[in-house]
């Protein structure tokens, strides 16, 4: 119990610790590798809540797809993060200004915050005990019937997303040769070559 | 839940074991190997010229395509991880769902197949 | 004090003598690996392989350890220091550290955690990172080039392994290593490799090579191109740490593949001669075949260009997996085959 509380706090502090370095960090590599930092520690916490499944899944789609993309764009943008850095000063009072309203925001929401008395009464299908069913089972046996709505829905985002990304970024280079696979089987003998008498003395 | 906890300790604990085998080697072979750096040894590799100009440059965008199409194809593959372990529960009606929903991402693959988001050159 | 002593010390000690159990002999795996992978190429093309250190060459991997321990190493001066040197400790250090879950046999395994196998699969997603900070960190063209270059190549075959786990998964109902492997149990007709899931088989072996960057899709390294990639400008134990990491997750994928399509540590033969061999000779002997195709292979085929390798991961091997679980969850629900939900 004492190792589970300590490691908690160890996890916790490095996962804020992370977050902390974020945004401070000079270097922009720097704070996407300290955001991979949060995100592990924040994996580290599920486990440690027993959501073994969403601490994986973060992983591999946090940490294994969603930074990598982050890495590549700080990576290779050739930004000159010295001359971003001098306008600082100039954005400080907007900056500051949605700061503080997104603040505001969260105080009214976590003021106004109260568990309805019939919270009982609304969770439809509780979830058995972690000991009984993994919770990657749990979660299978609702997300597909229960919320499948929900479900369509995300795969409905997912292919906004998918639209999306390829209207933005696709543009077709000119004068390129492309491998047609189809094209080079299709190919007979009698289409690419040509047998010659030639006469000799006489070129062709 | 002490129970799950227990299989993840040896986890961490070897996550330690591993970094400190790793970083011990490194810095054992840092100490005791002869260490004389020199500017020509220390410039970056390029068949033997100086190096024209910094290394990291803006590359083909197509990159990013292929790291935001895996993204999207890594959450579908997440989708199908309890799909498939609370298969023999959700029967009929769950494997209709997940048809639909792989039909919807189909679509999206299909259109990005056409549009040729997926032919290098 | 004795309680504490019970209670934190004794276990502490015993989880860390297993985690040795495994990380010493899967280093000594790769040093052999590595010899073995010159002697067999040299057999290939009628060569002898290394045969001067030790009697059969046998002493070559410690003589090429010792001397990469003893090289100098070199940072180079445009380099990111500190990202420089943490990109192969985290390439070593998660090759290592996907093994705490695989099972070596029954009920020999470290970690019995129940998602196993999204483990091994985060675990492998994360391979890229040590690629991409070596080839950024340091700052030289052929590094950043290669770097780029497998990480596009590991990213697109990692998608086509995730739906071929999904179809394995299908037919066991479980993410559980263990229950994996007892699913195919009967002999090696039960083994996935050899029922309906064949072709996922191979999908998953030639994935395999791509994600651990093996010839034919050695891209990353291709030496007339790229000088080996994104690991020029290191040295010494950091090159060795690159060199390391990179076998282990071949064995470890030859793990996987034996853990998911050849039964693990199960025998082929459910009777007398076969079921004397323990589990783990039975799950060692797998890997090392496994092991031996990726050698074979890369003595036989010549390397892919760049586009072809986009188009077969995209365009030939991802429509085919997807297509496979669809079928597969089909079949297994027309013929009322579903195993039970969370495994046997």
């Amino acid at each position: 119990m004492i190792i589970q509380a300590l490691a908690f706090y160890v996890f916790a502090f490095v996962a804020v610790a992370a977050g902390v370095m974020v945004i401070a960090s000079r270097n922009p590599v720097h704070s996407v590798l300290f955001l991979i930092l949060a995100f592990f520690n924040s994996a580290a916490l599920f486990v440690l809540l027993g959501a073994e499944f969403l601490a994986m899944i973060l992983v591999v789609v946090y940490v294994g797809a969603v930074a990598v993309l982050f890495l590549f764009v700080v990576m290779m943008l050739d930004i000159n993060f010295a001359a971003l850095r001098q306008g600082f000063l100039q954005y400080l009072p907007i900056g500051a200004l949605i700061g503080i309203v997104l603040l505001a925001e969260l105080v009214f929401v976590f003021a106004s915050w109260t568990f309805s008395p019939d919270v009982a009464a609304v969770i439809a299908a509780p979830t058995p005990a972690a000991a009984q069913v993994s919770n990657t089972h749990a979660l299978g046996r609702l997300i597909y019937t229960h919320y499948v709505y929900l479900f369509q829905a995300a795969g409905l985002i997912l292919l906004v997303a998918m639209v999306g990304a390829i209207v933005l970024t696709l543009r077709h280079r000119e004068g390129v040769r492309r491998q047609s696979i189809a094209r080079q089987v299709a190919r007979r003998r009698e289409d690419s070559i040509e047998v010659v008498k030639v006469p000799s003395g006489s070129g062709i | 839940m002490d129970e799950l906890l227990r299989e993840y300790l040896p986890i961490l604990i070897f996550l330690v074991i591993a970094t400190g085998i790793a970083v011990l080697m490194v810095v054992a072979s840092y100490l005791v190997a002869k260490q004389r750096p020199d500017s020509e040894k220390l410039s970056a590799y390029e068949c033997g010229f100086e190096a024209f100009d910094d290394a990291r440059s803006r590359f083909d965008v197509r990159f990013y395509l292929v790291a935001i199409l895996f993204i999207i194809f890594d959450l579908e593959v997440a989708f199908l991880f309890p799909w498939a372990v609370a298969f023999g529960d959700i029967g009929v009606f769950g494997f209709c769902s997940m048809v639909i929903f792989l039909a919807v991402l189909t679509v999206g693959f299909i259109y990005e197949w056409r549009k040729g988001a997926l032919e290098w050159e | 004090m004795a309680e504490f002593f019970d209670i934190y010390v004794v276990p502490t000690a015993w989880i860390v003598g297993g985690v040795l159990l495994i990380v010493v002999p899967v280093l000594l795996s790769v040093a052999y690996l590595t010899l073995a992978e010159r002697k067999v190429i040299g057999w290939m093309q009628l060569r002898k392989g290394p045969n001067v250190v030790g009697p059969f060459g046998l002493l070559q991997p410690i003589a090429d350890g010792l001397k990469l321990f003893f090289k100098e190493t070199i940072i180079p001066s445009g380099a990111n220091r500190v990202i420089f040197l943490l990109a192969p400790v985290v390439t070593f250090v998660l090759s290592l550290v996907a093994w705490a879950v695989i099972p070596f046999g029954a009920g020999i395994v470290l970690a019995d955690v129940n998602v196993g196998i999204l483990y091994l699969f985060a675990i492998s997603s994360l391979g890229v990172y040590g690629i991409i900070m070596a080839g950024w960190a340091s700052n030289s063209k052929y590094a950043f080039l290669g770097a780029l270059r497998s990480a596009a190549q590991m990213v697109s075959y990692e998608v086509s392994i995730g739906f071929v786990i999904i179809t394995v998964l299908l037919a066991v109902g479980s993410l559980n290593l263990s229950k994996i492997v007892l699913a195919q149990a009967g002999g090696m007709h039960h083994w996935f490799g050899f029922s309906m899931l064949m072709p996922m088989f191979a999908v998953f072996f030639i994935s395999a090579l791509a994600e651990t960057n093996r010839a034919p899709f050695d891209l990353p390294e291709a030496e007339a191109e790229l000088v080996s990639g994104y690991n020029v400008e290191y040295s010494a134990m950091t090159f060795a740490m690159f060199f390391l990491g990179e076998y282990a997750n071949m064995i470890l994928m030859s793990g996987m593949t034996a853990i998911l399509f050849l039964g693990g540590w199960l025998p082929p033969l459910e009777f007398a001669p076969f079921t004397w061999v323990p589990g783990p000779v039975w799950f060692a002997l797998k890997i090392a075949f496994v092991l031996f195709v990726f050698l074979w292979v890369r003595a036989t085929f010549p390397r892919y260009r760049y586009d072809q390798l986009m188009r077969l991961g995209w365009k030939v091997f991802l429509p085919l997996s997807l297509l496979w679980v669809v079928l597969t969850a089909g079949w297994l629900l027309a013929f009322d085959m579903v195993p039970p939900a969370g495994g046997l």
